[in-house]
């Protein structure tokens, strides 16, 4: 089936998956991994599900769309897809993006640089349906018909593209099988940018049609909004989580540790991925241990949205990225504090640091730090004393794209690794050239239908083979290694990749946050604060 | 012949003029975009740029003084422009074909320079000067015209034989590749062949910008001439004017790193956009026309059902 995807089938209306894709046409992967026989079959995508949601693009289903109930429903959405194709290219509705979008639509040349880039494609065996200009081109021969009205002449100049609801709903799909990482953008000659096409997709069908993953969504932004946090924490139950985490961490340790809460004109306002709290307890528990060692004046906030850094709108809807950004910064306004400072999650850092800059004007621009340059501060103080001998174990560092390609966090996490980590070693390529865990975009905290499937075998494929390739002199049970990923969904999705294939069992490779080596390392902390268990 | 030709050099050096600056004043009037870097970002400082950081990576960053450096700037564009740096980093098999259309490109602008200068130096600047400069455009000349007729041919031969370019190929881009084959190739034959009495390329320069009619300009030469300016004025219509695209998505995309400041520029740019009104129709928004963008950014759609 690769390589032979004419880009016309995406508007054919039989409603079938345009390919199909088979364990043997993927990137091989290596030792332990290279044999064909111990990869996992795919979950086939249930008839129920076929028979329910719009499902033609591949063997999987990320948004679950439901099919249209007849011609004029489908006559309807694409209605509304046009008025939103063309929203999508005003200045009014669409200033956020406007000038790169419209550079990326009229200037690529189509000459496939950015697919030697792209993960998904290489991993997909080159699968056609997942160059990244597939999706472009789509778009781009949309934008010349639709919007500059190019008639004959913009078929003959761009190609022919017809307007139906088979090709729309093939189009919400494959908005959703980019991570968003922008590693073709960097490689593009011109500076075309297919990531951010997927992006304007995914916000097109948000904000005109109310279309989007409901895991980012309902699930997401929205409950975020409604009571805090995308996990339903509220600020109580946030509250006792913490409490626990203190209690448990100062037995683990042998140190106090206390969280403050609210406290006004304090110098940090630490805001984590609540994802952490639940699932990683020992991540907020060793933030809470090193600042108060190191004497700084922090605290958390319990106001709607304060005690969770996370912001999906970043990867699907500027409105809603707009307005958990703000709250964000207001709360930091309210406490006084002088600086926000962002926990391990690397989309965070991008939306509140980055993306969301030129938006906080005012009272509201109050200065945002990356954690990992705090802590590398303070490491490197001599506040703190450590003994290296602690983490003598081999330790690879994933780059989360958010915090390196797209906002230049390189050398900081770098810098206490070699000093704390005897072991520690680099993938290759890292740093900004890194690759996407596959769980960016969203991904992570997908798991819809046979999704997840998808997202490991393909999405996830590439930094799979990085990490194998890293612990390739130690793959063996008998040496315990350790994947550090400072970032909360690249941790979530590498927790489950490693599960997956079973790396944990086998080969005895633990994936974990970053400032937990540097509490295992502290000098004052009670031995063993990495318990090599399985979370 | 000799008329057509200056008419046609003189409009399609118009058309394309205009052309590109409709297109310059299209991108900078665009809004400024939310922030959406890459890195490397080449004006970041010292080892910086070398690793790919940011200020970021600095503690308090917002309180040290930040100096980008145009020289970085200028390591990164100079090679990008002048060799096609990202090409033959990320995709070498085309590097070749590509280096050698865009190199003949440039060494086409080069000679029209040269042949101004030459016509432009006094008499008294001597004959030995004038000799070293009519070796030099000639040699510019001939190498830009086998550069861009191999490099066109290259591309050509890319874009119908490799099945990852050709779904991707549409009928102008090929056409365009052609235009360009036959212009130069027409340019090239007809300059070889022309009549001994006919004007060469320094002589047609001169009586082109003295619009002095009396000069004849051979046939074939005359026609691949009208054919280029032709191709001159549509180059800013079509994607091939991403000369133009490349000052924007590097300096104000992926380059494009300056922070908001407390009454800056940009916090007050920002700050008319916020005004907008925007109409998107999805419940969740909430717009309506009439309501700004900032109104919608600072409302809450799940507020309503919050205890």
């Amino acid at each position: 089936m690769k390589n032979t995807l004419d880009i016309a089938q995406a508007w054919r209306s039989d409603g079938e998956p345009l390919v199909h894709i088979e364990n043997a046409d993927l990137m091989p992967l290596p030792a332990p991994l290279d044999n064909l026989a111990m990869d996992r079959p795919w979950k086939p995508l249930s008839a129920q599900a076929k028979e329910k949601y719009e499902s033609g693009l591949d063997d999987t289903c990320a948004v679950s769309v439901p099919r249209p109930k007849n011609e004029d429903e489908e006559r309807r959405l694409v209605a509304q897809f046009l008025a939103g194709l063309e929203k999508l290219f005003t200045a009014d509705n669409n200033w956020t993006f406007l000038q790169p979008l419209l550079l990326t639509m009229e200037h690529c040349t189509h000459c496939q640089t950015c697919a030697e880039s792209c993960h998904i494609f290489e991993a997909s065996g080159r699968n056609e349906l997942y160059r990244p200009v597939f999706r472009s081109e789509l778009l781009r021969r949309l934008y010349f018909k639709y919007i500059k009205h190019g008639g004959l002449v913009s078929a003959w100049q761009h190609g022919e593209i017809e307007l139906n609801w088979p090709l729309v709903a093939r189009l919400i799909e494959l908005s959703y099988r980019c991570n968003l990482c922008r590693r073709c953008a960097q490689s593009c000659p011109i500076g075309a940018d297919n990531g951010l096409v997927a992006h304007e997709l995914r916000k097109l069908f948000s904000q005109e049609m109310g279309i989007a993953a409901k895991e980012l969504h309902e699930q997401g932004s929205m409950l975020q909004l409604k009571v805090g946090s995308s996990t339903g924490m509220t600020a109580e139950v946030v509250k006792d989580n913490i409490d626990f985490i203190d209690e448990d961490m100062s037995e683990r340790t042998g140190i106090e540790v206390h969280t403050p809460w609210d406290v006004e004109g304090a110098e940090v306002l630490l805001l984590h991925n609540a994802g952490e709290i639940m699932a990683w307890p020992e991540n907020p528990g060793a933030f809470a241990l090193i600042l108060n060692m190191a004497g700084v004046n922090w605290t958390m906030s319990s106001e709607l949205a304060g005690y969770d850094s996370i912001n999906y709108g970043l990867w699907y809807d500027d409105v809603q990225f707009a307005r958990v950004a703000l709250k964000h910064a207001e709360i930091a306004r309210k406490l006084k504090v002088k600086k926000i400072v962002l926990g391990e999650c690397g989309h965070a850092h991008k939306a509140l640091c980055v993306v969301a800059d030129r938006l906080l004007g005012g009272e509201l621009n109050i200065p945002r730090e990356s954690s990992l340059t705090l802590l590398r501060d303070i490491v490197m103080s001599g506040r703190i004393q450590f003994d290296p001998a602690r983490n003598d174990f081999p330790v690879t560092l994933h780059d989360p794209c958010n915090l390196v390609r797209l906002m230049g966090v390189v050398e900081p996490q770098r810098e206490v690794l070699r000093m704390l980590c005897p072991g520690f070693r680099e993938m290759e390529p890292h740093g900004v050239n890194n690759y996407c865990c596959g769980g960016g975009s969203g991904f992570a905290i997908m798991s819809g239908h046979n999704f997840p499937d998808w997202r490991f075998q393909v999405a996830g494929r590439k930094k799979m083979q990085q990490v194998l390739e890293a612990f390739s002199d130690c793959i063996g049970p008998e040496t315990p290694k350790y994947l550090c990923a400072p970032c909360s969904n690249c941790k979530g999705q590498l927790r489950d990749m490693l599960a997956y294939y079973k790396l944990w069992e086998r080969n005895r490779i633990l994936y974990g946050g970053f400032v937990e080596l540097i509490v295992n390392a502290m000098v004052d902390v009670k031995p063993g604060f990495l318990e090599w268990e399985w979370r | 012949m000799t008329v057509a030709v200056y008419l046609s050099i003189y409009a399609g050096l118009l058309v394309f003029i205009l052309g590109s600056v409709l297109r310059i004043v299209q991108y900078a009037r665009t809004p400024i975009h939310l922030r959406w870097e890459l890195y490397p970002v080449p004006h970041e400082e010292g080892r910086r740029a070398e690793h790919g950081g940011s200020y970021f990576e600095s503690g308090n960053w917002w309180a040290r003084p930040r100096r980008p450096s145009r020289i970085g700037e200028l390591r990164a564009m100079i090679p990008e422009i002048a060799f096609l740096k990202a090409l033959w980093e990320f995709n070498r098999g085309l590097w070749y074909a590509s280096f050698l259309f865009h190199g003949g490109l440039y060494l086409t602008v080069a000679t029209v320079l040269l042949l101004f200068v030459s016509i432009a130096l006094p008499g008294a600047a001597g004959g030995t000067t004038l000799f070293w400069l009519h070796a030099l455009y000639n040699v510019t000349g001939y190498a830009a015209v086998a550069m861009t007729l191999m490099g066109a041919m290259g591309l050509l031969f890319r874009r119908l034989a490799d099945p990852e370019l050709k779904n991707y190929t549409s009928p102008a881009d090929l056409f365009n590749l052609h235009f360009f084959i036959v212009a130069y190739g027409l340019v090239a034959a007809g300059y070889l062949v022309r009549p001994e009495n006919s004007a060469g390329a320094a002589e047609c320069i001169r009586a082109l910008v003295r619009f002095d009619t009396s000069v004849r300009v051979g046939r074939g030469f005359g026609a691949g001439l009208i054919l280029s300016s032709i191709l001159l004025a549509y180059i800013p219509f079509t994607h091939m004017a991403h000369f133009i695209a490349k000052y924007f998505t590097y300096h104000l995309v992926r380059w494009d790193d300056r922070p908001n400041v407390r009454g800056g520029t940009i916090e007050s740019r920002v700050a008319g956009h916020l005004a907008r009104r925007p109409t998107w129709s999805a419940a969740h928004i909430g717009a309506d026309g009439e309501k700004t963008w900032a109104q919608l950014a600072t409302a809450n759609p799940a507020a309503e059902v919050r205890k």
